[in-house]
């Protein structure tokens, strides 16, 4: 097989242009791999969110940011969505559907803040705090948004594309100063 | 401590970032903490969902603020927190009152490090993570980039990796009964479980060459075939572990000590574990039969026969109990891989993918290219993102990948359980003894490799 052959199969089907975009709870759909991917804007995102809770989607079973800053390729959004440099994905599980949906929500650079999902989900408390920690997503309502993995008072944001690994030493709290 | 390395950020990052980095991490004084806060903070994590939230309210327990609690590490050097562990709670006398698990001791950043490696050399990388279950590591993280790649696998390399993915849930399972044992008080449990696990780690040794850490399952299939004879061997453990597992019932499951240590203790409800996003034997526990091998199969699950265990009550002794019975499902279900191992490869014969066999290199100038270029840059993996979900031994276990057609993942991003899990180690705990939140720790049985990652 070659490697155009590999990367043809797993492009997405082309869909008639002349049909209405596909949307679930008023946020564009794009489908891959039979995973739906919904593409609310940020301010729709509590509002879809708590849609497809109403729906039956119980527990959320994921949420990381990626930092676009360095990626080449194409980005796989659906027409009208604009490409941002953070994007935020939630991946939601319902139990009696027995389905996943993940959320794909696009952070600008300038301004990288984000409603909580913790109202709706508890469970997603430690992993906008990672985002955070990692990415520098502020999610705004979020009861205790601190550093979670690296140490408190750490510098920068590791995961961001243009975080500079090496080029500081490595920080410890309370370290002696060199003289 | 606002300035921020990086280039492209505003002020409003730093005001907010400034703010916040000013609160550090930590579990803070009654005294220092705003009321909303405190309600929000109970239990750390789970605010306003639960009935028991509501009921353990400050005023019931008539405590003088600053006076009669206080604040106390348990870990990160308490042998029982399971490796690097810090557990912040309340105390008033020996009653929890809030608790706070402090993780990142152990972050080595391992997401960041997956950049920088292949396709090819990311599974040494997330075999590390959880170390007690390497080859669902590697499994989860070689079927999202398969999942890119839109790679066909054989099917006997498809069996092999159940194969290896069961006896790792029972090697697993087996280390939590010593561990969880040894907390309790059964320190015997530690040895026994540990020899049981022995017998597993032997034959991964044999496997693969490696005890731990062993990168067997790659994108494209496994590295090498099972070595002549597995199936005397793999039955031989079986056989070997199921009648232990009966003496495990006798040492612990009948035994009135555990029993009262466990029983009702870290109890929660499965309302609680779904909103906590908790999976794996603390969702089971509480009696929601949810595992992904049933529910959403992946490999070839859905041609094997297992039943899903599930507890009642959602307490400790639930989850134990369900862990030492899903080594004895494991064990039926590789019982029957060995019946329904078919012949043929072992990894993908896609040349783009795998990596030719060694005498191939001497005879064919076309597979010394590949090999070099395999070797050196790896392969590329067209752009895209998708998220794999499988059942490891602590719940869901979830790679989501990106792509940008290069030879590297863009992004990788780890859900591990344990990492999950732990949120909801402080709802088990609210109002507990301090002795119970041993036996609470020990049954989320968290693999601080995969927390701190």
């Amino acid at each position: 097989m070659s490697d155009s052959a590999v990367a043809d199969k797993a492009i997405t089907e082309p869909t008639d242009p002349s049909m209405e975009p596909e949307r679930h709870g008023g946020a564009l759909v794009s489908r891959r791999f039979e995973q739906e991917c919904l593409h609310p804007s940020r301010t729709d995102y509590l509002k879809v969110v708590a849609a497809l809770k109403a729906e039956g989607y119980n527990q959320a079973s994921d949420l990381c940011a990626v930092d676009y800053l360095t990626y080449e390729a194409g980005r796989d959004l659906p027409t009208g969505i604009e490409p941002e440099r953070f994007e935020v994905v939630v991946n939601l599980l319902s139990h009696s559907l027995n389905q996943r949906i993940r959320i794909r929500v696009q952070v600008a650079a300038d301004s990288p803040t984000l409603a909580s999902l913790y109202d709706l989900y508890p469970g997603v408390e430690a992993m906008e705090r990672e985002a955070y920690d990692l990415m520098g997503i502020i999610f705004t309502g979020h009861p205790d948004l601190t550093r979670i993995l690296m140490p408190d008072g750490w510098e920068g944001h590791p995961l961001r594309k243009d975080y500079a690994t090496g080029r500081i030493p490595v920080q410890f709290k309370g370290a002696p100063q060199p003289r | 401590m606002t300035a921020t390395l990086n280039t492209e950020t505003d002020s409003t990052t730093q005001s907010a970032a400034g703010e916040m980095e000013s609160k550090p991490q930590e579990l803070h004084l009654r005294s220092e903490t705003a009321a909303p806060e405190l309600a929000r903070e109970r239990g750390a994590v789970l605010r306003g969902v639960s009935e028991r939230d509501a009921a353990l309210d400050l005023n019931d327990y008539d405590i003088e603020l600053g006076d009669e609690t206080m604040i106390i590490n348990m870990g990160p050097q308490h042998p029982s927190t399971h490796g690097v562990l810090r557990v912040m709670m309340e105390l008033r006398g020996e009653q929890v009152l809030r608790t706070k698990p402090v993780i990142g001791y152990l972050h080595t950043g391992m997401e960041k490090t997956a950049e920088t490696l292949t396709f090819n050399q990311g599974g040494t990388n997330v075999t590390r993570m959880d170390y007690l279950s390497p080859f669902c590591n590697e499994l989860t993280f070689s079927l999202a980039v398969e999942k890119l790649l839109a790679v066909e696998i054989p099917e006997r390399a498809t069996w092999i990796r159940m194969l290896m993915a069961e006896l790792n849930r029972m090697a697993s399972h087996l280390l939590f009964q010593a561990t969880n044992g040894m907390d309790l008080g059964a320190v015997g449990m530690m040895i026994y479980g540990w020899r049981e696990r022995e017998e597993l780690l032997t034959f991964f040794e044999k496997v693969t060459g490696l005890r731990m850490n062993h990168n067997y399952i790659r994108p494209g299939g496994v590295a090498v075939d099972l070595p002549d004879g597995w199936q005397q061997d793999v039955l031989d453990i079986c056989d070997l572990v199921e009648p232990r597992l009966d003496q495990y019932d006798t040492l612990l499951t009948g035994q009135p000590i555990y029993r009262d240590r466990t029983m009702g203790v870290g109890v929660i409800t499965a309302e609680e574990a779904i909103a906590l996003s908790a999976t794996g034997p603390i969702l089971r526990g509480t009696g929601v039969a949810w595992d992904l091998r049933k529910d959403q199969p992946y490999l070839f699950y859905d041609q094997v026969e297992f039943d899903v265990i599930v507890g009642t009550q959602g307490d400790a002794f639930d989850r134990y109990a369900i862990r030492l019975n899903e080594i004895r499902e494991s064990a039926r279900i590789v019982r029957q891989i060995v019946d329904l191992m078919p012949p043929g490869d072992y990894r993908s014969q896609n040349k783009k993918i795998t990596p030719p066999p060694r005498s191939r290199i001497d005879e064919s100038m076309e597979a010394l290219i590949h090999h070099f270029k395999l070797m050196t840059e790896g392969f590329r993996v067209p752009a895209g993102e998708v998220y794999v979900a499988t059942e490891s031994p602590r719940g869901e276990l979830g790679c989501y990948l990106v792509s940008d057609g290069g030879a590297k993942p863009y992004r990788m991003h780890w859900r591990g359980p344990s990492f999950v899990n732990l949120q909801s180690m402080p709802t088990m705990m609210q109002g507990a003894m301090i002795a119970d939140a041993i036996a609470v720790i020990s049954s989320v049985d968290p693999v601080l490799g995969e927390v701190d990652r």
